[in-house]
Order: structure tokens, then sequence, then C-alpha cells
């Protein structure tokens, strides 16, 4: 069994985000970045699915500039086999088409059999990558996985459907599974694990391999968002706040 | 027609988002001068067609092709790829709901044209700019297709249902060509882990949990308060994954959509999956320690402070005002 999993280096939830001089996108140099939140519950997924069978071999694959070796090394000290780094210059690709297809371009030739994503990123949160990617790839789909089951040649899936409704599908392998967060408690990398990380190999593809020329999407400028609700803040004391509060529940909204 | 709206089939009802999407392409096709169409698959398709009637489109597609009875991801993707390919729409728009998430990326990638999801606004000019948010919206951004068609999604709440104009369509029905060996995948029954014994939807107050709470024991502060002031509980994902409280109180993409006459945010931060779900509150009262949780943005009083210290204190004086 070839598991790939499909990881992305993301702002961290506490970062800050200035903008870019020309407002589209973030200044990556002031920026904490960690590995997407539900991308690390596919991983863990990944991890297990291996575990259950006894057999295969996982691999991350992240697509971005240098730094992202950061998260590959940490999936690697996770226990992923082996990394593949789609490698980025400059500011990132937004286009959720024009990246699917550099991850097809790539792994093509790899013939896996499950590839796992989180559902979506934390930072432009376009949640396709993995449902495009196993289109091209002629896998079948599933998406907001909330449990799985591994067989030898399918995968159950229990999917979230919306207000407290899930459902079971059974996926013919090769398939493409978008994980939801909370799926499962992800590990720590061990000590020896964060050693051993550092002899397994990470393949390097250069952008010109991978990047199609064409663009279905972009991005043009970020900006904070503006609202036009008046909000009263209220702060200080607790006291002050809880006779504010009093007041506001009784005269304003006339709750008590 | 220009503008084609995917209906989606909500267990035999219309989704409440689809009414917005309608609403949404609507308010698109009078300022880009363009004509509006429906589609209604499977075996509810007469059914949403019917709930449409009386909506201001050119016509109402139908498609009753066995395969898609019921919604499965290949049948469905091929479907509207079929239709798109007969039709030749511009735009085609759905709401943002978990299944066009399951399936449109899928026509996106067999079409070869863009999706751009989960948009809060269009503004208009040469060609539509649609409006995202980023980073667990702390951030907007302007996207522009690259293509001369696109798939996009409203967030729930975009457009209002209330502004849809009435009309009369033309209802025709048409065919897609599919193949059994098409659809791969077995789709079980669809199963509630948990009834909810509690109406969330129908609740005019509700006292609502998140992470800020930090731990378990924490809990009994949320429900002294909503005990005194007469309010349901309902808690963030989080909190709910940390099984601290039951997934039926759940709000937000994954759990109930509210509109009370108050919601009470206790230590929710505001992440956008959260916020979906509750945005319509008459009021929100929203407490947290960060003075940049996104909630605040949202809030109509936001609370800068321990909730921990300020709820139970606050509980007791409700208290004593009624005694």
């Amino acid at each position: 069994m070839k598991i790939a999993v499909l990881i992305k280096q993301v702002p961290g939830s506490d970062s800050a985000l200035p903008l870019t001089g020309d407002g589209t996108w973030i200044d990556d140099s002031l920026i904490t970045f960690v590995m997407n939140e539900s991308d690390n519950y596919a991983l863990e997924e990944a991890l297990r699915i291996r575990e259950k069978i006894n057999d295969g071999e996982v691999v991350v694959v992240s697509m971005g500039p240098d730094r992202v070796q950061r998260v590959i090394r940490e999936g690697l000290a996770k226990g992923a086999d082996r990394g593949i780094h789609l490698e980025e210059d400059g500011q990132i690709e937004t286009d959720p088409l024009c990246i699917a297809k550099s991850f097809t371009s790539v792994l093509e030739d790899e013939n896996f059999d499950l590839v796992l994503t989180g559902l979506q990123s934390d930072d432009t949160g376009m949640g396709q990558t993995g449902i495009l990617l196993g289109e091209l790839l002629g896998m079948s789909t599933a998406t907001l996985g909330i449990e799985t089951d591994i067989q030898s040649d399918t995968i159950r899936v229990k999917r979230e459907l919306e207000s407290g409704w899930f459902q079971w599908i059974k996926l013919p392998l090769p398939a493409s599974v978008s994980i939801q967060s909370g799926i499962n408690q992800p590990r720590y990398p061990s000590l020896k694990g964060i050693m051993g990380a550092k002899k397994k190999e990470i393949k390097i593809v250069a952008q010109s391999e991978h990047r199609p020329d064409t663009k279905w999407q972009s991005l043009n400028r970020l900006f904070i968002p503006q609202t036009n609700k008046q909000t009263e803040t209220l702060n200080g004391d607790a006291d002050t706040i809880v006779n504010r509060l009093v007041e506001i529940l009784r005269s304003d909204l006339r709750i008590i | 027609m220009d503008i084609l709206v995917v209906l989606e089939d909500n267990r035999g009802v219309l989704h409440r988002m689809s009414r917005e999407a309608i609403a949404g392409a609507q308010k698109l096709a009078s300022n880009m001068n363009l004509s509006v169409g429906a589609l209604a698959i499977g075996e509810n398709a007469d059914t949403l067609a019917n709930e449409v009637a009386n909506t201001n489109m050119q016509e109402v597609l139908v498609v009753k092709n066995e395969l898609v009875a019921s919604y499965n991801a290949d049948g469905y993707a091929e479907t509207i790829n079929q239709v798109i390919e007969q039709e030749s729409p511009k735009i085609i728009t759905v709401g943002h709901t978990y299944q066009t998430r399951d399936y449109f990326p899928r026509v996106s990638a067999k079409l070869d044209i863009p999706f751009i999801p989960d948009i809060i606004g269009v503004r208009l000019g040469d060609d539509p700019v649609f409006n995202k948010q980023v980073f667990n919206a702390k951030l907007a951004a302007d996207l522009t297709a690259e293509a001369d068609q696109v798939l996009i999604s409203f967030q729930s709440a975009a457009y209002s249902e209330d502004e849809i104009e009435s009309g009369k369509p033309l209802i025709r029905e048409i065919s897609v060509n599919l193949d059994p060996s098409l659809i791969r995948s077995e789709s079980e029954k669809p199963f509630q882990e948990e009834a909810g014994e509690i109406d969330l939807e129908s609740a005019e107050v509700i006292v609502s949990v998140g992470r800020g709470i930090e731990k378990e024991e924490n809990i009994p502060i949320a429900f002294d308060l909503a005990k005194v002031i007469g309010g349901e509980i309902a808690s963030s994902r989080p909190v709910v994954d940390s099984g601290w409280l039951p997934l039926f109180r759940q709000i937000g993409s994954s759990g109930q959509n509210v509109s009370p006459k108050l919601y009470f945010a206790l230590g929710i931060s505001g992440a956008i999956q959260h916020v979906v779900g509750m945005k319509g509150s008459k009021n929100i009262i929203a407490v947290n320690k960060d003075s940049d949780a996104p909630i605040f943005e949202i809030a109509d009083y936001a609370v800068v402070g321990d909730l921990l210290e300020i709820i139970p204190k606050l509980t007791d004086a409700l208290q004593a005002e009624k005694d």
C-alpha cells in the first residue's frame, strides 16, 4: 500500500499576518509557520493505516519555498518513509487547479493507492486540492473523512454530512480522501524519530518541472475586512464589566 | 441560460443554501444583464423544481437518471459536467455546502474551469471580482476567474433568501448519458449518531462554549448562566471534539445553523467554520481574553476579559436581580 499525504505549511493561528507592500500577499518573512491542522490529522491517519496493515509506505508531499522542508521533516520524524518537495520560487501559488496539476505531474508515475489530504488549508481555504488531484489521476474520491476502514483494495470512509449526520461510503482503490480535523489524536515525533528523519530521503522537484503555464483563477489582493457592525467594547475589571452586562441584558436586549 | 444554479436535495427538500444561491444568482444576473436557470437532480427533482417554481428564472432543468437518484460524487460530477456542456452557462453557482465541497472540484477538473469557493460577495466591473474570506477570516481576498466559465459557491448567508425575486420559470426535463461503471463508490444510508432532543434552531437565547472554557470542569459555568437567562447550551467544534459536550450542541458548518435573539459566545475565537452557523444572530455578546479574536468582528458587545472570572459573577448578579 503506497500512501501519499499532501501537507501544506501555513501561518500559525497566533501568527501576525502583515501584508506585503503591494497588498497581494502576506509578508512571509514575518510569519511563524506550522503544519496545516487538518493535514496533521491526515498524516496521522496514513501512519495508522500503514501500522494496521503492517505494510506499505507513507510519503509526505509538500509544495512551497525551502521553508516547507520543515513540515516534511516533521512528517518524516513522525514516521513517514520519505518526502517529496515541489519547489516554488517567490510567492506561493493560490490557484487550486494550478496546484493540483503540479501535484498530478509529480505523483502520476508513483502509482499511489491512496492519497490523503486535510479538508482545507488554513490560509486560502479553497478545500479542493485532493479532490482535483483524485479526478486528474482517475481516482475515486471522498471528502470530510472522520473515520476510515482500510481493506486490501477498498477503503470505507465515514463522511461527515451537515447537522450531525454521517454516511459510510466504500471506494475502490486508488482513492483520494480528504480528512476532517478530529479524526484521531496526532502523535508527536519521538527523539528517535527526529534523529531518524535526518537520514530519510526528500526528493526535490524544481518549479519549472511541475508548474503549468496556464492559470485558471487569480488572487489579486488581500485586505483587512471592514465590518460595518457597531461593536461596544467592554473591558476593565470584572465588576465593571458585569454591571454593564446586566444593564445590557436588562435594558438593551430585554432578556431579563 | 447564462447563470446556472445547481439545487441541493437536503433529504427530500431544497437546501436552505440553494435558495441563497438563487438570490445571489439573481442579483448577479440583474447587474450583468444575464439570465438565470436552475438544475434539479435525482429522485426528488420534481419536488425541488416545484419549490423554485415561483422564482424569477428563465427555466428549471430536471434530470432524473437513476444513477443519480441519490447523491454520489461520481454521478453528480458527470451529470453537471454534461449539463454544462449542453447548456454552456457562463457562471455555475451553488451554496458552499458539504455536498458542494465533495463534488464541485471534480467538475472543475473535468471541465478544466476554475472553482472559486465560499465567496461572501461579488464586486462588478468588466469582470466580476469575487470576495472570499481567507486566513480563518482574519483577511479577505479578491479573486477573479481566468477563464470564460467559472464555478462559484456562496458562503452561508452571503445572500438572503428573502431577496429572491418571484417569477415563473419554464420546467424542462433533460437527459444525461451515464454509464453504470462510472459510479465507483457505494454509499450507505446516512445516519445520525446521537439524536438531539434539543432544538437549538428555535432557541431565543443561546450560551455557546468554546475552547476558552479551558477544561471540562468549567462547563457548569456556562450551564449556570444559561439557566439564569433561560438559554440553551451550544458549543464550537473543539469542545465537542474534546468530548465535553455532545455533537448535537455543535454550531457551525458541521453542526447547526442558528439565529437566536441573543448569542452569548464564551471563549469562542470565531473560526469561520463556527461563525457561518451563528452570524445571523440578532445580538452577539462575545467574551474572550484575546482582544484580536475574530469573534469580536461580528459581536455587538465585545467583552475583553477572563470568562472564568466574569461569567460566574454575572450569573450571581443576574440571580440577585431575579430574587
